[in-house]
C-alpha cells in the first residue's frame, strides 16, 4: 500500500504545475501506470481523496491511463504486447534477450486548471 | 485550461537515488537492496553473506523496519557497522531514508553496504534507492506459488535466493514449478537455494555477490 506516497508525488507536481501557471483550482489530473507496476488504482483514487482537500486539487479528477506491457526481441525485432508471464522469452524466435518498452510507467501528463481569468 | 507536465510520478525519489547512485559509484561502494517478506530470514542471510565475505570486503548494514532496532543490534553484535531506519509505519524505504542513513556511515572505508529493505513482497520492488543490485529473498514455507501472487518483486530483482531450503520436504514446495515460474517472469535470473542459519548453498549465492562487486569496482560506476 504505497499508494499515498505515488499520490503525494502526483499532488506535489500538479500544484507545482499549477501555481506556476497562476490556476485558482486543479480540477482534473491525467496520469499514466504501467501494467507491470504494484499500483492499484483503486488504492490510488482512495489516496488521492484523502490528501487533495485543503488544497488547490481538493475536488479534482483523478484521471488513471493503465498502459498495457509491450517488449521487443533483440534477436529478432519482434514486438508483442504481453501479461507479466509472458515478456521474458520472445514468442516469435525463442530469444531471451528482451527489452521492455512499456509497461512500468508511473508519470504525470497533464493537469486542468481554473485560472484566475475565467474567475 | 489544460498544462502539460509529463513528468515522472516518483521523479523526487528517482532523483535523489540517482544522486546516491553517483555517491556510491564515487567511494566505490557496491550497494544490494535486499528484499523479502517478514520471515523469510533477511537478516540470517545478511549474517551468512557477512560470514562469508568479511574477509575479502569492508560491509556496513542498513536495516529498515517500522520500528524496533532488534536487527541493527544483530548485525552490531557481528562485528559489522549497523544503522537502523525506522519507518514509522512506511511499508518500504525511499532514497532519501538511504542517503540520511549513509550519511552516518564511513563510506570511503567500505565496499559493501547491505540494505535490509522493510519486509513486504510488494512495495519496496517499485522504488530505486540508488542501489547496484535488488535481489530477494523467497523462503520455503511461503509456498512454491508466491511469483504467480507477487511477480513484480520478482522481475526486478537481479537474483532470487530460496531461503529455508532445508526444509523442503516438510513443505509441499514443488521447485520445478517455482523455477519456471520465476523464469518466466524474469528470464535467466540465477535462482540460489540455500538455508542461510546453517550455511547451506551460501557460498554460491555469495561468489555470484562477489563478482558483481569487483565487476562494479573494475566499472567505477554502475
Amino acid at each position: 500500500m504505497h499508494e499515498m506516497g505515488i499520490a503525494e508525488g502526483i499532488l506535489s507536481s500538479s500544484l507545482e504545475a499549477a501555481e506556476g501557471a497562476g490556476a485558482l483550482s486543479i480540477t482534473g489530473v491525467y496520469v499514466t501506470i504501467g501494467e507491470l507496476t504494484e499500483v492499484s488504482e483503486d488504492a490510488l483514487q482512495f489516496a488521492w481523496e484523502a490528501i487533495c482537500p485543503g488544497t488547490l486539487a481538493e475536488g479534482s479528477v483523478l484521471d488513471v491511463t493503465m498502459v498495457p506491457a509491450t517488449s521487443g526481441c533483440a534477436d529478432c525485432g519482434h514486438e508483442w504486447m504481453h501479461d507479466r508471464y509472458s515478456g521474458a522469452q520472445c514468442p516469435s524466435c525463442g530469444g531471451w534477450v528482451v527489452m521492455l518498452r512499456q509497461g512500468r510507467e508511473m508519470k504525470i501528463d497533464s493537469i486542468d486548471i481554473d485560472e484566475e481569468s475565467d474567475a | 485550461m489544460k498544462v502539460d507536465i509529463e513528468k515522472r510520478i516518483l521523479a523526487a525519489n528517482e532523483e535523489l537515488a540517482g544522486s546516491n547512485r553517483e555517491l556510491f559509484a564515487d567511494h566505490g561502494v557496491f550497494v544490494l537492496d535486499l528484499m523479502a517478506s517478514p520471515g523469510a530470514g533477511k537478516t540470517s542471510t545478511i549474517l551468512a553473506t557477512i560470514d562469508a565475505l568479511r574477509d575479502r570486503y569492508s560491509i556496513a548494514v542498513i536495516e529498515g523496519d517500522i520500528a524496533s532496532k532488534v536487527d541493527a543490534e544483530k548485525v552490531r553484535a557481528h562485528g559489522i557497522p549497523a544503522v537502523q531506519i525506522n519507518t514509522g509505519g512506511a511499508c518500504h524505504l525511499e532514497s532519501a531514508m538511504i542517503r540520511r542513513a549513509v550519511d552516518t556511515l564511513d563510506l570511503e572505508s567500505l565496499d559493501l553496504i547491505i540494505i535490509e529493505n522493510v519486509g513486504n513482497l510488494v512495495c519496496p520492488s517499485d522504488f530505486d534507492l540508488g542501489e547496484n543490485a535488488k535481489v530477494m529473498i523467497l523462503s520455503v514455507p511461503e509456498g512454491h506459488d508466491k511469483p504467480y501472487k507477487y511477480p513484480n518483486i520478482f522481475q526486478v530483482s537481479e537474483a532470487v535466493i530460496l531461503n529455508k531450503y532445508d526444509t523442503m520436504s516438510v513443505f509441499d514446495f514443488n521447485e520445478e514449478e517455482f523455477r519456471e515460474v520465476v523464469k518466466s517472469l524474469n528470464g535467466q535470473v540465477p535462482v540460489f537455494p540455500i538455508a542461510a542459519t546453517k550455511g547451506d548453498g551460501v557460498d554460491a549465492w555469495t561468489e555470484w555477490l562477489a563478482a558483481r562487486i569487483d565487476a562494479a569496482k573494475r566499472e567505477g560506476s554502475r
